[in-house]
């Protein structure tokens, strides 16, 4: 056990699957020599050699395209992103290729490939260096999409992730990449994909969020508990998609309530997705509206003004409050 | 014949006039007249004690993350100086000498790494497009704007800046493709500067040189010292009257170098030596350029301590001005604001949540 960063705690994983299983390489822009321009790859090129990690030209399209190629072949990429603002030079090999090869070839194709993404606001960055565009990975068949809210789930997704036989696209909080540390157990752990974690226990009220939020929605839980008495339930759900139906229900059908938190745009973000589940399928036990705190409809605003774009604790505690009016 | 070899007359020339003490070779000198020279050099030093200043404001927290241009002030300089007031200019993230040159003030630099979007606002009269961060995607701009031109039969080409890292981005070759397909007035400034973060020039592509990359779209490639204004100057020039005469873009690769971080969050440490560097220190364009001009006359040692002392007050009271102004912009709803040209209803409702938020709340 050791107390580590989710910086440290990816690399825990990257490190321990590369040992395990000489298939995995690690690829993308400065991933080698300067560890990643997080440091999340750090140490891995002396370790593995530049056959493994590989330090590639600048061209998002084709660290993924090669990515793609490379698990078509058998081999299975964990591919960096810069930052998911930069993405999009490779998204039609993500939705185009990466998402369909199976499909396509009616099976006689997979590919086992994992696509970091340092994503989110928060840390006083550029342009096109904060956004939390989950929405449009999540809304492509094909893919799936998870975001860890801290080291040790990290850790586990991750390696889940890396055996995965399908392409994943994982994302990572800047802003929680080292605000805390956590315990993590150096024994493998993993978590399987689709699967969410109850953060904290409650009847009163389902809080649903994942990633960065995950921290000030759990603040704001607690507050709420103190100054109003009411018992919030924080789901952390891990995996965007697929989506933990079936927590969510099981929550929703106790309590009632239900407010969903997110740093991603409102419309068609993911809390849209999730209130439609809930609707399908437990409409009839709910007792107020559910409620959304996200990020406005607006491109995310330079740093000085960010964290009026980025939902805090007290407008998640407004958010609740509203869930619980009658 | 089943096997023959198609000859292809490719090569790509490398111009450099001063020398790396200053010395001009006296054929190739563009006498470039001594209002501009002085501009020139003003600029380049200002855009270098900016820099100075920003590194230092940003420790302190008073601004954010910020690429410096030190060391690529003449490939800067002398290519934007080489074209006219009116002719678009098209940067990436680097190029504040540029920017200087252009007429931007230094506190709207400021106010932009101070993490307000109002520091994006490009000055009246001036056709600049804003600070792109996406390597390489804004060369594509360029050459519809270039094209935009020619079909208005205006007189006006477009400069675009990029770094030798987004020579690997499939929209730089997208962009040189469309330009010579279409025939547009563009000029390809590549500032080579040797990295691209932590990834050396040398790994970044297998290609002797950058302007080679043009020969396969048919259009000139040229390599200048990118670090003698002069060479830059010329190149650029020769490239300018090319376009307007119709003759269509040309990449110029200014072979070049980062004299310091790639931005404030890198540790060149990591991944660079400091021989490396001291060798390039060595090759300065500034006191080099400020050589060239003393011995021409032009500029004297004590020309040049007034110069410094004025800058150094011209950028205090910038900083001075910009804090000034960031009182007043307190108000995060203007992150609703030119979205669209008209704010739809659903925006506009989220504008009212955010604003009796705040008025609920003191905000
Ligand atoms: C499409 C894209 N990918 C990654 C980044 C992150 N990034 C910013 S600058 C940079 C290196 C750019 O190198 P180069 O083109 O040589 O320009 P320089 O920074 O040296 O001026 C990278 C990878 C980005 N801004 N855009
Ligand atoms: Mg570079």
């Amino acid at each position: 056990m050791a107390e580590l960063t989710m910086v440290q705690a990816i690399n825990l994983a990257l490190e321990q699957e590369m040992e395990k299983d000489d298939s995995v390489h690690v690829l993308g822009e400065d991933v080698g020599v300067d560890g990643g321009v997080f440091r999340v790859t750090d140490g891995l090129l002396k370790k593995f050699g530049e056959d493994r990690v590989m330090d590639t030209p600048l061209a998002e399209s084709a660290i993924v395209g090669m990515s793609v190629g490379m698990a078509i072949a058998g081999l299975k990429p964990v591919c960096e992103l810069q930052f998911s603002g930069f993405s999009y030079f490779a998204f039609h090999q993500l939705e185009g290729q990466a998402a369909r090869m199976r499909w396509r070839t009616r099976g006689r194709y997979n590919v086992p490939m994992v696509c970091r993404i340092p994503y989110g606001g928060g840390v006083r960055a550029l342009e096109h260096h904060s956004e939390s565009r989950e929405a449009y990975y999540a809304h492509t068949p094909g893919l799936k999409m998870v975001i860890p809210s801290g080291p040790r789930n990290a850790r586990a997704l991750l390696v889940s992730a890396m055996r995965d036989p399908d392409p994943v696209i994982f994302f990572e909080g800047k802003a929680i990449y080292r605000a805390f540390r956590e315990e993590v157990p150096d024994e493998e752990e993993t978590i399987p994909l689709g699967e969410s974690q109850i953060a904290r226990e409650g009847g009163d009220l389902t809080m649903i969020t994942y990633g960065a939020m995950t921290h000030r929605t759990l603040e704001a839980a607690e507050k709420l508990a103190e100054e109003d008495g009411i018992e919030a339930e924080v789901i952390d759900l891990l995996s965007i998609s697929p989506l933990d139906d079936e927590k969510l229900s099981e929550s929703v059908r106790k309590t009632g309530r239900v407010v969903i938190v997110h740093e991603a745009h409102r419309s068609f973000g993911p809390g849209a997705e999730i209130i439609a589940r809930i609707n399908e399928k437990s409409f009839y036990y709910l007792e107020a509206p559910i409620q959304r705190v996200t990020g406005y409809d607006v491109i995310t605003p330079y740093f000085a003004r960010e964290q009026d774009y980025i939902p805090d604790v007290a407008r998640i505690i407004t958010g609740a409050r509203q869930a619980m009016a009658d | 014949m089943p096997r023959k070899k198609i000859k292809l007359e490719h090569s790509v020339e490398y111009l450099s006039i001063l020398d790396e003490k200053g010395k001009p070779d006296k054929d190739l000198d563009p006498k470039i007249d001594k209002d501009t020279l002085l501009r020139m050099h003003r600029t380049m030093l200002l855009s270098r004690r900016f820099d100075e200043y920003q590194l230092r404001w940003q420790k302190q927290g008073r601004i954010g993350t910020f690429a410096p241009a030190k060391g690529q002030e003449a490939s800067q300089i002398g290519s934007i100086a080489a074209v006219e007031d009116d002719d678009w200019m098209v940067p990436s993230f680097r190029e504040t000498s540029v920017a200087l040159w252009r007429g931007t003030p230094m506190s709207g630099l400021l106010l932009f790494n101070a993490g307000y979007n109002e520091g994006g606002e490009i000055p009246e009269g001036q056709n600049d497009l804003p600070i792109s961060i996406p390597v390489a995607s804004q060369i594509t701009e360029a050459v519809g704007i270039a094209y935009a031109m020619k079909m208005q039969k205006k007189d006006r080409l477009v400069v675009s800046y990029f770094g030798d890292g987004a020579t690997s981005e499939g929209d730089f070759h997208e962009a040189l493709n469309f330009s010579q397909v279409f025939n547009t007035p563009n000029i390809f400034i590549c500032q080579n500067n040797q990295w691209a973060i932590s990834v050396p020039r040398e790994q970044q592509t297998e290609s002797r040189t950058l302007a080679q990359k043009a020969l396969a779209y048919g259009m000139p490639g040229i390599q200048v010292d990118g670090n003698d204004p002069l060479a830059v100057y010329t190149a650029t020039r020769e490239a300018a009257e090319r376009a307007r005469k119709g003759d269509g873009p040309t990449l110029i690769e200014c072979v070049t170098y980062r004299l310091s971080v790639h931005t404030t969050a890198d540790d060149p440490g990591k991944y660079r030596d400091e021989e490396e560097e001291e060798k390039w220190e060595e090759r300065d364009p500034i006191p080099r350029f400020q050589q060239y001009l003393k011995d021409r006359r032009i500029l004297r040692k004590k020309d040049i301590d007034a110069l410094e002392k004025e800058i150094d007050d011209e950028v205090k009271s910038a900083w001075d001005e910009v804090e000034e102004q960031i009182e007043s912009l307190d108000d995060p709803l203007v992150m609703f604001d030119h979205l669209f040209e008209e704010r739809p209803a659903y925006l506009e409702e989220q504008r009212q949540t955010m604003k009796q938020y705040r008025e609920d709340n003191d905000g």
